[in-house]
């Protein structure tokens, strides 16, 4: 056994396609820890209110970078919107993506606009930036004030089932390929919306603690023990439906079990088995376990979920690349794999892809040093 | 801050959220967009299919080769390909295909085989092609010959159709790079001549015809003959019909 269809032995879905869920999840994820503060009142979030909404701006202004780099004639891309062809799933790409866009856009305008009228009474560049994101329109009055935090608000719920439907529509493009028996499942899109929380979450938890300590800051406790406790839940849910996933694969012994069970004892049980599940899921469960149900030393539990969060951003990475690579070694034949790593140098390799990793968190620097992302940290100084 | 603007914020929100309003209004429905994507013809128009006669094809690959010299496939690529099963007395299937060495089967050790035969392969031309369902821009679509087509000019290479052909029969083409595949030679068949493959193969293995002439060959085999079509269970309703197919085959 081993007979893979001659077009098959070229991978069609490089690693570019592995990094646009994962960018697209960070956007979804990062945006529904937004609305945990803007919209259901978690208070204790506030301290990364306006760093989560800026994350889910800047990772959703890059979503798109891979899939430009991946497409054959990207200079037809717009034609996906121009000239959309409605039985595609794909067809809804462009008009989702850019709804969410021009929401995040709005929300952060709404909720940010006191910081640029403060910033643009200032000398510069950058409160010159200010000045034209504001449309060089500076009323601020009682009125205005409450008018803008009614609209974030507004936002921010509406924001929750774009997130999902933006991600969940990511998840849909795979599980709608019939053609693919490790793809084909109604519970993809689920699996992908609670993954997009975990490493959204993840991402927030990452970034926060690596910014605090670089500009010497303290955490705000009480925010890192409640994203914990989020994270542990959602990693709980998203875990527990990727497990439902190969539990009914294996119960249900259809013609496809067998080759299925075959990619994941050699192919992916590396990827898939020892890393996605037994070490990057498995450990962060546990340590957030410890972190949500004992007293910890601030400073440990600090640690902890740190790791946990971490592990969760591999263990997100590690299931896309499974997802989506996997369900591409898996000959339509049935009867064979392929193989598939990605170069370093080439357009699509892994350079590129770190680089468009990287990007976002470039602009949100920039963003950081227009209008403060952690006000709050800046006012307390020392860790 | 008191407002020194020449509107108030008011005025300019809404001025703007009316201005995108308008905007998009023009952008979904632009005036003059024409009709004339439609591609559906008249009637009383051949509607081709195709029938491999499993028990006549030799492996000798003729038909690859005509493939690639007539539609110029790229080296690694194929539009068409011919396996080779051969089982053995234990049950065990040994499946290959000669896509190297100028498209000649190699010999290879096998022990104790029962039963070989080959299997052309190649777009089954689907009625209801999962490709131009899932084309995010309807670059492929049906021709009213029941062709399905790709337009390369419209294609953006994103290779949805090939993730979602269940037959493996789509590529990205490594110099256009847009999405190719078999179109049954439909420069020559809107001509009144055969597709390439069917004029190389030299035992009439490969059969293509009208499904609207009762009297073509491929009307009147697919009447007395028996035959299947690969992956049924996929809904897509292929038009390549397999004469004694061996239930080996995927």
């Amino acid at each position: 056994m081993n007979y893979v269809f001659p077009n098959e032995l070229h991978v069609t879905w490089t690693v570019m396609i592995v990094l646009y869920p994962y960018i697209t999840g960070l956007v979804a994820g990062s945006f529904i820890v937004s609305s945990l503060y803007h919209v259901f009142g978690r208070k204790e979030l506030h301290p990364i209110s306006r760093f989560s909404l800026a994350s889910a701006f800047v990772f959703l202004l890059f979503a798109t970078l891979p899939l430009l780099v991946h497409l054959g004639r990207p200079e037809r891309a717009f034609n996906i919107m121009i000239t959309p062809h409605f039985t595609s799933a794909m067809a809804g790409f462009g008009y989702i993506y850019s709804t969410y866009l021009l929401l995040v856009v709005l929300e952060i305008w709404f909720a940010m606009r006191g910081d640029f009228l403060a910033r643009a009474k200032e000398r510069g560049i950058a409160p010159w930036i200010c000045r034209a994101i504001l449309l060089f329109n500076f009323e601020d009055t009682e009125a205005t004030r409450e008018a803008d935090h009614r609209v974030t608000k507004f936002l921010a719920g509406l924001g929750i089932p774009l997130a999902c439907l933006l991600h969940g529509y990511v998840g849909f493009l795979f599980g709608s390929i019939k053609a693919n028996p490790w793809w084909s499942t109604p519970l993809m899109f689920v699996i992908f919306i609670f993954s997009a929380i975990v490493s959204g979450i993840s991402v927030l938890i990452f970034h926060y603690f690596v910014v605090s300590r670089i500009n010497g800051w303290k955490v705000d406790a009480a925010c890192v023990r409640s994203l914990g406790k989020y994270l542990w839940g959602f990693m709980m849910v998203a875990v527990a439906l990727e497990m439902l996933e190969l539990l009914s694969i294996a119960y249900e012994q259809t013609e496809q079990t067998e080759v299925l069970a075959h990619l994941i004892r050699t192919k992916l049980f590396i990827s898939y088995i020892v890393l996605q599940f037994g070490v990057f899921s498995l450990v962060p469960f546990f340590m957030l376990a410890i972190t949500a149900l004992f007293r910890l030393r601030e400073r440990t539990a600090h640690l902890l979920i740190w790791l946990s969060a971490t592990m969760l951003l591999a263990q997100v990475l590690l299931m896309r690349w499974n997802v989506v690579i996997g369900g591409q070694l898996l000959s339509k034949s049935l009867r064979g794999f392929t193989n598939y790593f990605p170069g370093i140098w080439e357009k699509e390799g892994l350079i590129m892809a770190a680089v468009i990793f990287t990007l976002p968190f470039g602009i949100l620097y920039i963003f950081h040093s227009i209008v403060s992302l952690f006000p709050d940290a800046e006012k307390v100084p020392g860790r | 801050m008191p407002c020194n603007c020449l509107i108030s914020r008011r005025t300019m929100i809404r001025r703007l959220a009316a201005g995108a309003t308008g905007g998009l209004i023009l952008w979904l429905f632009p005036p003059g967009l024409a009709s004339g994507l439609e591609r559906t013809g008249g009637a009383k128009r051949p509607y081709y299919a195709y029938a491999v006669d499993v028990s006549r094809c030799i492996g000798c690959c003729a038909c690859m080769r005509a493939c690639r010299a007539e539609n110029d496939v790229p080296e690694g690529r194929f539009r068409t390909w011919v396996e080779r099963y051969r089982v053995s007395a234990s049950g065990q299937v040994q499946v290959d295909a000669a896509t190297k060495d100028d498209f000649v089967f190699q010999e290879s050790p096998a022990d104790n085989i029962v039963k070989a035969f080959f299997v052309p392969k190649l777009c089954n031309h689907c009625e209801k092609s999962v490709c131009s369902q899932v084309c995010p821009v309807g670059a492929t679509y049906t021709t009213p010959e029941g062709v399905v087509l790709v337009d390369g000019k419209r294609c953006i290479g994103c290779g949805y159709c090939v993730q979602a052909c269940p037959y493996g029969t789509r590529f990205i083409h490594p110099v256009t790079h847009t999405a190719d595949k078999c179109t049954f030679c439909y420069h020559r068949i809107t001509k009144g001549q055969p597709p390439a493959c069917v004029l190389a193969c030299p035992k009439g293995a490969r059969i293509y015809g009208d499904l609207n002439d009762p009297t073509s060959r491929l009307s009147t085999l697919l009447k007395q003959r028996r035959f299947r079509v690969l992956k049924p269970e996929m809904g897509t309703h292929p038009k390549c019909y397999y004469l004694d197919l061996d239930i080996e085959v995927i």
